[in-house]
């Protein structure tokens, strides 16, 4: 691991103010840094810790929605009652990630911004566009069985692995900032970047930006939500697939769908395509699917993972016959 | 500051005061500096379990846990669970007893997850556990026997 200064901040506007200066980045639960680092991918010459900055770190029910403190650890929120009956969809990608250990270290801020799995990124000396600008991407003729088939470009088709920024999606989240230039919030639609020709760039955040709280509107869809995870392992696994839906329904009519999608785009996915292909309808079988093949309309394989291109449409499918429980066509 | 940095870990009840480069672990500090080689090192990129500590009471992974990181906290190792007369934990009677182990690996990091997972309430039934110890890898594939003593533990506990 490449030597670094090591800071602790005490307040998040220490931590905004420390990391607007180059090569400095913040640590919290440290579960990607930490990997990252020892890998010799990522290489920041100062890391300013910010995990026993006080205050962050609560669930607060609003008039209008609930709000999370970005250090508020995974495990706790994952069990938080307020959040298990109000947006189940939101408890349920953040049991269904990592393992506990993990979930014990890891903050709902530091989460988002989590990095891909892509092996040839993680080797740290292979053609990655995102390491070196313009080395190319050994992915588009490589190992790419995970990679995604959404968002992607000729640049990079690296998957957005996480499971919490994708069931936020489903609903009109914003994210505010602490930073040096003055505090703002921003909509989570708008923090992540598609690859496009500089995959290097993953969120529109700016140096000395810190993730302060994460709030979700109220909706009526909401409690009547679900994550469906599909990996090659029951538990402690990325998703191959994965639908984060909340429906709004008036006996087996979807009143308001809110779909999005993970383990196949290059950032969190929100579908109102299959949105739009589902409001107003009967829920059945048959209307999940034709939401879930609108999700996929756009869908390019690279090799290995056509099949996501199949098995997307069907896990959204499930997902919203879950969580709407329609009847069979 | 940069290069080694003093710390205090507070290890089983017992405070060390270290110095340490900014860049050592918590795994790496327990095993190499403090002589405590009951947790192990598996895959060192937090994907198998075997380094799994309590820190504060949680159940963490020490290969992602900067020491620096756990300077003033109350680390606790597998070293520190037996009485001081030796009596095993309880957690370590049943993982004998229902024979949850074949080379011992990833046996530390196996009991320390099983005891925060009985403690979290995780363990009341064969799917929780099964799920909730699935941060735990073992090669030799003692699950059916590990799931068997941590539930055992969980029952005798809500007796």
């Amino acid at each position: 691991m490449t030597p670094f200064a090591y800071h602790r901040a005490e307040t998040l506007a220490e931590a905004a103010t420390a990391a607007a200066e180059p090569g400095t980045s913040l640590i919290a639960g440290g579960t990607t840094m930490v990997d990252l680092m020892r890998g010799g991918v990522f290489a920041p010459a100062r890391v300013v810790d910010i995990s026993r900055v006080p205050g962050h770190d609560a669930v607060a029910a609003l008039n209008d929605g609930i709000s999370f403190g970005a250090l508020a650890r995974m495990a706790d929120v994952a069990e938080h009652p307020a959040v298990r009956r109000d947006f189940p969809v939101l408890a349920q990608s953040l049991q269904q990630a990592a393992s506990q250990q993990l979930r014990n270290m890891a903050t709902l801020g530091g989460n988002l911004l989590q990095r891909t799995r892509c092996g040839y990124f993680r080797d740290g000396r292979s053609p990655c566009n995102k390491l070196s600008p313009g080395s190319g991407c050994a992915a588009l003729d490589g190992a790419n069985r995970e990679h995604a088939v959404l968002g992607g470009s000729d640049a990079c088709i690296a998957t957005y692995p996480g499971d919490w920024a994708v069931a936020l999606a489903a609903f009109d989240t914003e994210v505010d900032l602490v930073s040096a230039g003055g505090n703002r919030s921003v909509r989570l639609a708008d923090l992540h970047r598609e690859p496009g020709d500089t995959p290097e760039r993953e969120t529109n955040l700016l140096p000395g930006d810190v993730i302060a709280a994460i709030r979700v509107p109220a909706s009526a869809a909401s409690s009547r939500s679900t994550y469906l995870k599909l990996r090659d392992r029951q538990s402690y696994a990325f998703a191959i697939a994965s639908a984060a839906v909340a429906l709004e329904m008036q006996g087996d009519m979807v009143v308001t769908a809110r779909i999005a999608i993970g383990g196949i785009a290059t950032r969190p996915w929100r579908s109102t395509d299959a949105e739009a292909a589902l409001q107003g309808r009967r829920l059945t079988e048959a209307s999940a699917l034709e939401a879930g093949r609108a999700a996929f309309a756009a869908a390019e394989a690279r090799g290995a993972n056509r099949f996501k291109i199949e098995l997307g449409p069907r896990v959204v499918a499930r997902a919203l016959l879950n969580a709407g429980g329609g009847t069979a066509s | 500051m940069s290069g080694e940095q003093p710390l205090d870990l507070n290890v089983n009840g017992v405070v060390h005061r270290v110095e340490v480069d900014v860049r050592m672990t918590l795994l790496d500090t327990l095993r190499e500096r403090l002589q405590l080689t009951g947790t192990k090192v598996g895959c060192n990129q937090g994907t198998c379990g075997a380094c799994t500590v309590h820190v504060d009471g949680r159940r963490v992974l020490s290969c992602l846990t900067l020491a620096v990181m756990a300077d003033g906290r109350a680390v606790s190792t597998i070293e520190g669970i037996a009485g001081p007369d030796g009596r095993l934990h309880p957690m370590q009677r049943a993982f004998v007893e229902h024979d949850a182990l074949q080379c011992g690996y990833c046996t530390p990091g196996q009991i320390m997850a099983a005891i925060a997972c009985v403690e979290e309430g995780h363990a009341g039934s064969d799917d929780d556990v099964r799920e909730y110890m699935s941060g735990n890898l073992c090669r030799c594939a003692a699950y059916p026997n590990i799931v068997a003593a941590v539930r055992a533990v969980a029952v005798e506990a809500t007796r």
